[in-house]
């Protein structure tokens, strides 16, 4: 079964006519992933790979019944694209999209709180649900169906971990990439929430990294009972230094939040099971969930 | 990109809010001119660096004539401030600005920065002004004040009212206060700002609020819509090596080790970084090269690794995905061969075509070997270094 996409989902992907877009949207389809319209303003009519092309959002909900949006689109244009998703009755947008200004996203996720769409994203790989159902740019033959939850705040680093898992013979559920920036969609704890309902999933595994404090208020999510599946848990940066941006707008150290350390601590507190050295997380959750 | 104390008080006047009268200066006789172009008793020299923490190592001084106003730039102009903040190398100074000395009556905070757990922006202020705001929030949390900002409503006058008389403004100057409030949220809202700080905010004999110092940090995603500020942007700071991966489209962080590293993702980078220190090694930097990972890119990404002088060995760890570990893998040894590599290579390509990569590098001749896990790569990359030494 999985979270929030399945083999019913119907994706929409806004920025289908852009070198991104197009490649991805293949990519997607080679996997299986029924995408039934793109849209971009100004090329309504046309199509994409065998793909209709609709000028909005909208007219491309009302006829193709698209429910997922994926967004390709330059940073300038993103915010007002989740808008128009969110507006046009989507269900689940997820933003590629890196190098939004964090004030439109402050603005988005107010919007979004009118609406009944979830947001994963900006700056992130996507979602998918291993045999069903690819939405993002993650390389699809490194997974494999099965029953572990994957949640993480990076990208390559997401795909070293699912490559582990499914060479140890372990498959995923689903595994969300939720993104490297400060204001951001779906959260951690958003994530644990829809996991913990899900009865394909047995466990979850989380990779996250410096920066904020999403780590540390899944911790308290599942200190306070919340999620009672067993957890493994890598955290990057422990080497970072502060007030240092490594990378991703959201991975800094300031005022000595943020640290590697303290999530580490939180989580390992809440009873998730630390993984320190990343070569070893295939190994850890396998040597777990046997 | 952190701004200026000048160039922030610019912003800051030109938006309605009061700062002492000042003039930049570049030479101690520039700053002897401005002193008698300011034509108070008593100035302020202030060294104009992008880190706080100056006044504790020198970096501000009194002065009461334009001789002695000259005499502190001289001892500012030029060298080198080593703050908390500065980082290792410390920062040059290459301005001073000169401010009238101001008599305070009171000290307040007040800041304006974004929650990112909520997603909106929350003024900060505090009684307690003119000292570490983070230090504050430890010690005496009660003390730092916080009120909530609606992103699409924007601040309104009744929370801006609320803090002035629970920052205890005093009943003559809440107007005072609330109007600086007001402002300050427009500058943060117009700026595309991540922070926005007045610390100090004074109050003088004359019952103003004045602007003493100010800090502002851009957010670089919003500089499209800022060809203004992007202009302000003081590249002098910037290590050579950052700045030339920056106009490569590189992300670099030069760091203090001996072990260069060159990853494609951030997340896979940091994940790097710890590799090395879990092996015993130190690694020389952060280096994401990005998704695309071009042959033009790596190569240029070798030859920053390879001009840090502190790094005597070089560890590659790429997951393939849509990119092919054998492109990559061809891309690598052209840039080695073509740049001369005479410290060890240590290379982990992962995913797509990893297995034809390590082919091509093996029979490439150059000093690379290949790693098939991340923990091998780091053991290789540390013993590497441990055997040419």
């Amino acid at each position: 079964m999985g979270i929030l996409i399945n083999k019913d989902t119907r994706v929409l992907v806004q920025g289908i006519t852009g070198h991104e877009g197009g490649f991805h949207a293949k990519q997607m389809l080679e996997y299986g992933t029924d995408v039934v319209a793109g849209v971009t303003p100004g090329k309504g009519g046309s199509s994409v790979l065998g793909v209709p092309v609709y000028d909005t959002v909208l007219k491309a909900v009302k006829d193709t019944g698209a429910d997922a949006s994926v967004i390709f689109v330059p940073a300038e244009y993103a915010s007002d694209a989740i808008l128009e998703a969110a507006d046009a009755g989507i269900s689940l947008v997820v933003c590629i999209t890196e190098g939004i200004p964090v004030h439109d996203m402050m603005v988005v996720m107010r919007a979004m709180v009118f609406t009944d769409s979830r947001l994963v994203g900006p700056n992130c790989p996507g979602i998918i649900t291993p045999g069903q159902c690819k939405i993002g740019i993650m390389p699809g033959y490194i997974h494999k169906k099965g029953n572990i939850g994957v949640i993480s705040r990076s990208g390559t680093l997401t795909y070293e971990a699912v490559f582990q898992l499914t060479k140890s013979g372990l498959g995923q559920s689903t595994c969300i990439g939720i993104g490297g920036d400060p204001v951001k969609g779906m959260s951690f704890v958003d994530c644990l929430e829809l996991f913990q309902d899900d009865p394909d999933t047995d466990a979850v595994l989380m990779i996250g990294e410096i920066g904020g404090q999403g780590e540390e208020l899944a911790a308290k999510f599942i200190t306070d009972g919340k999620f009672t599946k067993p957890v493994f848990a890598y955290i990057a940066g422990l080497t970072a230094p502060e007030g240092r941006r490594m990378g991703h707008a959201g991975a800094i150290i300031s005022g000595g939040v943020g640290t590697a350390k303290g999530k580490v601590d939180a989580l390992a507190e809440a009873g998730a099971t630390m993984i320190n050295n990343p070569s070893d997380i295939g190994k850890i959750v396998y040597n777990n969930v046997k | 990109m952190r701004l200026h104390e000048y160039q922030a008080k610019d912003i800051l006047r030109k938006a309605g809010i009061k700062t002492p009268r000042g003039v930049t200066a570049s030479s101690p006789s520039e700053a002897g001119e401005a002193f008698s172009e300011i034509g108070a008793p008593i100035a302020v020299v202030k060294a104009q660096i992008l880190a706080g923490g100056r006044g504790k190592v020198g970096g501000v001084k009194a002065v009461h004539s334009p001789e002695e106003a000259q005499y502190a730039a001289s001892q500012m102009i030029g060298r080198r401030l080593f703050t908390a903040q500065s980082g290792h190398e410390g920062l040059v100074v290459r301005k001073v600005l000169v401010e009238e000395g101001l008599t305070v009556e009171k000290e307040f905070y007040l800041g304006i920065a974004i929650d990112r757990e909520c997603a909106r922006p929350v003024i900060i202020a505090s009684a307690a002004g003119g000292m570490d705001i983070e230090e504050i929030s430890r010690k005496e949390p009660e003390k730092v004040l916080r009120e909530y900002i609606e992103p699409v409503f924007g601040l309104q006058p009744y929370q801006a009212r609320r803090l002035a008389y629970e920052v205890g403004a005093g009943p003559d100057n809440i107007n005072k206060f609330v109007d600086i409030l007001l402002k300050l949220h427009i500058v943060f809202l117009v700026s595309d700002l991540e922070l926005i700080e007045i610390n100090p905010l004074v109050l003088v004999e004359s019952d103003e609020l004045i602007a003493l110092d100010a800090k502002m940090v851009v957010d670089d995603n919003a500089f499209f819509r800022h060809e203004d500020l992007t202009k302000l942007a003081d590249i002098s700071d910037m290590n050579p090596l950052e700045y030339e991966a920056k106009s490569a489209g590189l992300k670099y962080i030069k760091l203090q080790g001996s072990i260069g590293c060159m990853v494609n993702g951030a997340g896979l980078a940091m994940a790097t970084m710890d590799m090395i220190k879990a092996c015993g090694g130190e690694p020389a930097n952060f280096l994401d090269v990005g998704g695309g990972a071009a042959a033009g890119k790596i190569k240029r990404a070798l030859g920053i690794l390879l001009s840090d002088k502190q790094v005597e060995a070089v560890l590659i760890n790429i997951f393939g995905g849509i990119l092919r570990c054998d492109e990559l893998a061809k891309g690598i040894v052209a840039a080695a061969s073509e740049l001369s590599v005479s410290v060890p290579m240590v290379a982990r390509l992962e995913g797509t075509n990893s297995l034809e990569g390590a082919e091509i590098l093996r029979k490439s001749g150059l000093n690379i070997s290949f790693a098939g896990s991340m923990r091998e790569a780091g053991e290789l990359a540390v013993a590497s270094i441990k055997s040419n030494a």
